[in-house]
């Protein structure tokens, strides 16, 4: 049996980065909602409503991180030193944020709002360093013979703040529509405020990083039939579906909210959020460090991905479904008194 | 100061942090696991108390290990990518799995370990707690084989293009060092968690010799120390054993041996020198030396002087990190032996010298922990792949003001979370086990997301 390891490991990272941005994606936002928070109370009860997963959410950054290592090393060697000081900016971000789950709780009069201050802040400025590293993941990596050859600073540009902008309304909506679906009374109508207002801001981002995308980046543009001689049709139909459910996830965001459901928004949310991701993922595929190598060259003996291909059909499953145990155990509204047990 | 020394420095300081967090957790879990195991088959309540006391201990505890591992998965590509590019054919799948089979279980098995106690029942609940301290269990088996392969890395090959490659799976998991480093390593963790709860309970018990709960933990204890302290100085004996064949010079440095000869000198201290390639001291023992380092008297050890200075690691850091770790060992022996006397004599709770040697010798395993990996890593110097890749061919191309603005970003945090963490959990410890228990059910009053670690009063 010839399997094309390469091209499978690409799919198992590009899925692990995809949960973990949609997984993460919503307790971020939940933290950079913090601030916004009527009280104590309120803060309390949006915490308590990630308190059980988001460790597990978080794992899948190192399932990134380590899964790029071991199936993709001379990308993984190529990036991290190209984005060193958005990474670490990110890591200690959330190393913060991180223990503030537990210190906020354990922490008095100076060390809880502290920590409160920890979680939103932590929550902020790790998504918005995942968008810098984003952004200039997208403008593409300066590599000679492999390696990273370009300045500690490439990676800071216009387009790359305008992305993790929008990273950061985006990950806002995931929290503010989480929160719709799990919380009641007052923070249920504080969380659709969020949601509409994050939603416009959304739309609004995603429209200017898409066009500044085209603008900025010829062939990218060129992908989505946008080349030099005009609009090219016959690129852009097969990749229409990725902004048509881009626009069908925005408008389920904004009918589930008008309509008053619960669990749409997040939903559309979450579409909104495959959408960008597929529609990011067109736009430099095959390249794993764009726009200097592809996924084909950075990757790993074939002996190591077949050993670690038969752990992950393994292992993945099992993965896959005690996560999805814990989230049905925790299902439900969460209040601030014991209630709904 | 150039990239190298800082990303050594940075590297040093994040893992050396980092190792803190698992060698208590690892221990902490699987002493969790027979608190709940020992409290649902005997039903006595200072067994619930105790669990649900440690178990708030734990979240903050392993909530810091998550966060400085975080870090570590991004930091070998980061700071080290040449060693990454290089060593990921062989040791990439090692790591992989350690997130795949250890990480998400720990991860989701701690969030009904912790918010989930009246959701699935205590049978159910049990099984969590035991699949975290698995989960911490293979999380080191990973971590020590991958560390294991670069010590003495076996089973793999040269690729036509220079590169590395597996050859034989088996003898990159389980090279000749594994064994013995992964016992030395879980043991390790046993006792640094025995001599915490030794001295939490002890300092609990200076206040009020009558309380049950501290008894119990007190007891349990002495029992890991006196059964693990001895095994552990035979594991780390075998492990030291294997350095004479694999690692040459790291024994030769860890010793304080300079000359190649039979019948070496065995140094009980000395002041080892690389400048002077001497001893600028030294208090010994004549001729008992290769008897100690390999078990024959007669063995002809090699001494520094042997490897050229380019190839030596610096022997001052490796000989006194292995004294302080031996010795620390030593007193751990003698404190179990000392509790199970006490024990013996039915006189433990009314010894206060013991209980506050016990306190005194609280954070020994810690101490111990860095500096058997000080040991460990400073001594396989200049290499990071032993014999294959040197350290300073390892390093990522960063510049140096990246790498201090990173360094001084971690030690900043770093800084202000270990001081918080140390506080909080000190706090927990002084309020002691019986806290937590005056809460009508701890955390079954609780809304089902609130952090159990939320002191009495604390609610909003």
């Amino acid at each position: 049996m010839n399997l094309d390891l390469p091209l499978i490991w690409a799919g198992i990272i590009a899925v692990a980065v995809l949960l973990y941005v949609l997984l993460d994606g919503f307790d971020l936002g939940v933290g950079i909602l913090f601030p916004f928070a009527r009280n104590r109370a309120d803060r309390d009860v949006m915490i308590d409503t990630i308190a059980p997963v988001w460790d597990g959410n978080e794992t899948w950054l190192v399932l990134g991180g380590g899964g790029l290592f071991a199936a993709f090393p001379r990308a993984y060697a190529a990036l991290l030193p190209a984005l060193y000081l958005p990474v670490i900016l990110m890591l200690l971000a959330l190393v913060l944020r991180g223990v503030a789950f537990e210190f906020r709780a354990r922490g008095r009069t100076r060390g809880r709002p502290f920590w409160t201050a920890m979680f939103a802040g932590g929550s902020l400025v790790a998504t918005f360093a995942q968008g810098l590293v984003l952004g200039g993941f997208i403008q593409g990596i300066a590599l000679k013979d492999g390696v990273f050859a370009g300045g500690p600073f490439d990676w800071l540009t216009p387009y790359s703040l305008l992305v993790a902008l929008g990273l950061v309304c985006g990950y806002a909506l995931l929290g503010a529509t989480w929160l719709v679906w799990r919380t009641e009374t007052e923070l249920h109508g504080d969380a659709r405020r969020w949601a509409w207002a994050t939603a416009t801001g959304v739309a609004a981002l995603l429209a200017a990083v898409s066009l500044a995308t085209l603008f900025v980046h010829g062939r990218i543009a060129e992908r989505w039939g946008f080349g030099a001689g005009g609009f090219d049709l016959a690129s852009f139909a097969p990749l229409a579906p990725i902004p048509l459910l881009g626009l069908a996830g925005l408008a389920g965001v904004g009918l589930g909210l008008r309509r008053g459901s619960h669990g749409w928004p997040f939903v559309g949310a979450l579409m909104v959020f495959v959408s960008g991701y597929a529609g990011l993922a067109a736009g430099f595929t095959p390249q794993i460090v764009p726009y200097a190598m592809d996924f084909r060259q950075a990757a790993n003996q074939d002996n190591a991905l077949g050993l670690m291909l038969a752990g992950v059909a393994v292992i993945l499953p099992m993965i896959l479904g005690y996560t999805a145990w814990v989230y049905w155990l925790f299902r439900g509204k969460v209040t601030p008194d014991a209630g709904y047990h | 100061m150039d990239a190298l020394l800082l990303s050594r420095l940075q590297f040093a300081f994040t893992i050396a942090f980092h190792i803190i967090f698992p060698s208590f957790t690892i221990g902490l879990a699987s002493y969790l696991a027979v608190l709940e195991g020992l409290w649902l088959i005997t039903r006595n309540a200072a067994f619930k108390t105790l669990y649900l006391f440690w178990l708030k201990v734990f979240a903050i505890s392993f909530g810091m290990g998550v966060v400085t591992g975080v870090v570590m998965s991004y930091e070998l590509g980061s700071n080290w990518s040449a060693f990454s590019a290089a060593a990921a054919p062989v040791i990439g799948p090692l790591l992989a799995f350690e997130v795949l089979t250890a990480f998400f279980m720990e991860a989701s098995f701690l969030g009904i370990m912790l918010f989930g106690w009246k959701k699935v029942g205590p049978g159910l609940h049990f099984v969590a707690t035991c699949l975290v301290a698995v989960g911490t269990l293979i999380s080191a088996f990973w971590i020590v084989s991958a560390n294991s392969w670069m010590q003495h890395p076996t089973g793999f090959g040269h690729t036509t293009s220079g590169g590395l490659i597996a050859t034989d799976w088996w003898a990159v998991i389980f090279s000749p060092t594994f064994p013995t480093r992964f016992a030395h390593m879980v043991l390790a963790a046993y006792l640094t968690t025995a001599l915490v709860v030794g001295a939490a309970s002890a300092w609990r018990l200076l206040r009020d010799s009558e309380e049950p709960e501290a008894r119990i933990a007190l007891r349990m204890a002495i029992g890991m120390l006196a059964i693990v302290a001895p095994l552990q100085l035979v594991a780390g004996d075998l492990s030291g054993k294997l350095l004479d064949r694999v690692q040459p010079a790291k024994l030769a440095a860890i010793e304080g041996f300079w000359e190649t000869k039979a019948r070496q000198d065995f140094h009980i201290v000395a002041w080892p020198d690389r400048a002077i390639a001497a001893n600028r001291w030294e208090l010994s023992v004549p001729g008992v030396g290769s008897l100690i380092t390999t078990g024959q008297v007669d063995a002809v050890v090699k001494g520094l002087r042997d490897f050229k200075p380019q190839d030596r690691p610096p022997a001052f850091l490796v000989f006194w990190a292995f004294r302080v770790m031996v010795g620390l060992g030593v007193a751990m022996i003698g404190l179990g032996a000392w509790g199970v006397w006490l024990i013996a004599r039915n006189r433990l709770d009314g010894a206060r010298l013991f209980q506050m040697a016990c306190i005194a010798m609280g954070p020994a395993g810690f101490v111990s922990v860095i500096c058997g990996w000080i040991v460990a890593e400073v001594g396989r110097q200049p290499y990071v792949i032993y014999g294959v890749l040197r350290t300073a061919d390892a390093v990522s191309p960063v510049g140096a003001g990246q790498v201090s603005a990173s360094l001084l970003g971690f030690l900043t945090v770093y800084a202000i979370i270990f001081s918080v963490g140390v506080l909080y959990i000190l706090r927990l410890i002084a309020e002691g086990p019986a806290a937590g228990a005056d809460e009508p059910a701890p955390p079954i009053q609780r809304a089902p997301g609130s952090a159990l670690a939320a002191a009495p009063g604390d609610a909003p």
